[in-house]
Order: C-alpha cells, then structure tokens, then sequence
C-alpha cells in the first residue's frame, strides 16, 4: 500500500555573516522575520536518518534576490543523503531544471517564474517529466480578505486565485501541487485545512499541503480533513522539539496509512 | 570495477553516489566497447521505453549487453527503466521491442481505485515471491521509492522476485539467474535500498 508522505522543508537564505557568503538554514514567520539556526545538508542529514520521506530544499530570497539556488548545497545533498528531494527558488528556465536535475535534484520546484510564464510549466514538464515539475503556490488573504498567490518570497502580490492556478497548473503538467499558507507560516498555529481541502479535491495530482504546523495533531489534520497526500514542515522539526521519527508514530496511531521504518 | 550504463537517460549521479557511498569502484560508462572488462554492471534509467531502446541501439550498447548478460552471464541489475528495458516489448507510446531477458511486456498501471494516482510516486512496501540475495538482511516487506507509471508484466511467475500493490499487483523486481532488476530505486530509497545495493555488489550470481 502506498504510504502518505512527512516533508520536511528546508528553507535557506544566502548567510549576511562572514566573507564568503554561503547558504544557511532558517525559519520565518509569514515568510520574515528570518532566524538563521544552521547548515542545511547536515540538518538534511538528521532529516534522513529519523527516516522523513523526502525533502524540500528553498532558497526563499532567490526570486526577490534574483539568484539561482545555489547549485553546492544539492551537490552536497546528492552526494550524501539517498531519498528523493526537491529543490526550488529563483528557478527561471528550463536550463535551471536541467542543472538542478543534473547535479542531483529528484524534482524542481517553480513559483514566481511559473506564475510569470506559465509556459514554463508546460515546457519543462515535456521535457523532463512530468514527475520533476513541482508547482509551489505561496497564498494569503489580501488587505480584501481574498487568497491570492503571492510571488518573490511573498513579497508580491499576482492576481491568481490559489484554486484556479492549482487547476491551471495541473493542465499545464505539473506533477505536484506545494501549498504554502504565508499567513500560517512559522505560527504553529495549525495548517490552512480548507484550502488544502479545496485545492486536494479539486486536482488528481499529489498536493503537499505547509505553512502552521506546530503539533503532530496539524499533520493528522492536513491528511484527514485536508485530504493531503503530503504534509511539509519547517519550523516544526527545526527546533528539534519534534522530530520525524515520533512524529509519524502519532500519524499512524490516527489511523493513516505512512511508512513506518522498522 | 562497476560499470554505470550510461545511454542518455536520466539521473546517474545519483546511482554513482551511492555506489561511491558505499566504498565501490564505479564507473560512467558511455562506450560500450568498455563493458567487457567491467565486473558487473547497473543499468539505470528514468524517461520513456522508446527513446530508451533507441539510445541503447543507436550508441551500439544491445550487443555488448546481450554478451555481457547472457553469454558471459556477469551479474547485472536493472533500475526502474533499466528494468523495463529487459522485457520483450513495451507498449509505452505505441510498441516497442526490448532487449527480451525476461518474457514480459511493459504496460501502463490500471489501479482498480480510481483514487490512486498514475504515476505511482511514493513509498511502497514490496512482497516478496522468492528469495534472493540481493533483499538479504532487509525487513521482509519493506517500503521502497517508486516512481512510473509502467511496470514489467512478466509471463513466468517464477520471475517475479517482489510485487507491490497499487490498486492491483505491480511487479516491484524481477530476477532471472545473474539478471535482477528493480522497478523502485534503491539509490533512493534511504538504507533499505542501500542495503540492496550493497547486496548486489556482493552477489555471486
């Protein structure tokens, strides 16, 4: 039986400190205040040996900074850490893909480009799979009160409706949907079940739902009201309270089906 | 020395890495005229069966192969494409011949709960149809990483080495003398599929 899946999500921003500028690990609260809390491919590391299902690499300045993700931290995390991971931020190009599939990556997320040329979607899905194309839709309610797809590390706000351009997104071919509620980011406050639902029930591609996971009861929620097939986490594992491991034990006493490693 | 069969399609690295992890001599292998003085080979792949045997013709890799298979019957394990690329024929995107190790035909994956996703991407846990050394020292149903949407229906059960369900049975491996193969990736599938990795690079066939 197929299992649902645990990600946690790695968010890095290139370091202020020291004369080499080099990726850090961080956490946000709706996507600011920036706390830097250490090396990204050695808390990959950890994230692998409590057995968490797949990682999510994100470089959250790249867009509003203009910057590829920095290609040392997947060559790193390739040659080291053996499960699946997707890497994304500042990604433009179908030349971006190659290289960060090139040198490692499983999948590549898109956002601000995506939503700038929604062709991109359609052009790197051709050529590289459907399978490695991850759109990642970064939402909050605007000063209106509608949800609206933000871009740029969610500095910018676009006219897209989360829903519409999830469905628009699966057209196109894309082979994942990654939700990520800028209002609930690093709040612990608990997942933003209605959209999850909402954009779960409207597409038949995997929805990784994120943003407000605090307890390991929010995880449960996001798969049984949220109907998510994945559920990712940053700020929630990256204090080390909680981990993985203990995690996925309270998601299987609920009842939904996840791998558990023996 | 371990030959990595390079044909054009998809993510070596990661197969060199952990290869590389596990203290083997591997090598990228792109002219087939160097498979001969290699130990044993992996054959990996990710993309579609069609361009996958046209590559494999077109850089003159069947021949070497088939002799390096089946005539001198070195060990050789397939990975996910390189798997299918073993059967008779694939019906992906219309009908193709391939390299016919095993008698079995590549179709697409019908899961019976229209819930289920094509393709099958995630953690699965495999059933074993038989012993092999390769699955040595794992959990006797262990979850793996899959990603396809097309799986290797093989004709003699006997074949049949592992299955898992998804909306049905979905051959997992196969294993024929010295030829096994995996539909789900062991270079990604944390320690279990190192593990099994490392079993092949030890394997006697």
């Amino acid at each position: 039986m197929q299992k649902q899946r645990l990600i946690p999500k790695l968010q890095m921003t290139m370091s202020s400190f020291g004369k080499k500028p080099k990726m850090v690990l961080v956490t946000t609260i709706n996507f600011d205040r920036i706390i830097e809390i250490g090396d990204p491919v050695s808390q990959a590391k950890i994230y692998e040996a409590q057995a968490a299902d797949e990682l999510i690499f994100v470089d959250i300045r790249a867009s509003s900074e203009s910057r590829m993700t920095t290609i040392d931290v997947v060559k790193k995390a390739a040659e080291q850490i053996f499960m699946p991971f997707t890497v994304g931020g500042g990604v433009k190009s179908l030349e971006d893909f190659r290289i960060l599939l090139a040198n490692g990556a499983d999948k590549v997320s898109v956002n601000t480009a995506a939503a700038e040329d929604p062709d991109l979607i359609d052009k790197a899905s051709k050529v590289f799979g459907a399978q490695c194309v991850v759109l990642s839709i970064d939402f909050r309610r605007n000063k209106e009160g509608r949800s609206r797809v933000f871009v740029k590390g969610g500095k910018e706000e676009t006219s897209l409706d989360p829903l519409e351009w999830a469905v628009e997104g699966e057209k196109r071919g894309a082979g994942e949907i990654l939700l990520t509620s800028i209002d609930r980011d690093g709040t612990r406050q608990g997942l933003d079940l209605e959209m999850t639902n909402t954009i779960s029930e409207a597409v038949s591609i995997p929805v990784i739902t994120s943003g407000g996971c605090g307890l390991a009861r929010h995880f449960v929620e996001g798969f049984i009201q949220g109907h998510a097939d994945a559920v990712s986490a940053g700020t929630y594992f990256c204090f080390k309270d909680e981990n993985p491991m203990q995690t996925r034990a309270q998601i299987k006493n609920a009842g939904i089906s996840i791998r558990l490693h023996q | 020395m371990i030959g990595i069969i390079d044909y054009g399609m998809g993510n070596l690295l990661s197969v060199f890495n952990s290869l590389e992890y596990l203290g083997a001599e591997a090598e990228i292998i792109s002219d087939p005229v160097k498979i001969g003085s290699m130990e044993r080979i992996i054959i990996p792949g990710v993309g579609a069966f069609g361009d996958c045997m046209r590559n494999l013709t077109e850089k003159g890799f069947v021949e070497s192969l088939n002799e390096f298979a089946l005539a001198r019957k070195k060990p050789v394990l397939g990975i996910c494409l390189g798997m299918q690329a073993m059967a008779t024929r694939s019906f992906e995107g219309g009908e193709f011949k391939g390299l016919g190790w095993f008698d079995a035909e590549v179709v697409k994956i019908i899961p019976d709960d229209p819930k289920l996703k094509v393709p099958q991407i995630g953690w699965n846990n495999i059933i074993r149809k038989k012993e092999h050394p390769i699955l040595t020292g794992i959990p006797e149903s262990p979850d793996l990483y899959f990603v396809h949407s097309f799986h290797m229906r093989c004709n003699n059960r006997e074949d049949l080495l592992a299955v898992c369900d998804y909306g049905g049975e979905v051959t997992a491996a196969v294993s024929k003398g010295n030829i096994c193969a995996t539909q789900f990736h062991p270079e990604k599938s944390q320690d279990y599929g190192l593990k099994i990795l490392k079993n092949f690079l030890s394997w006697k066939a």
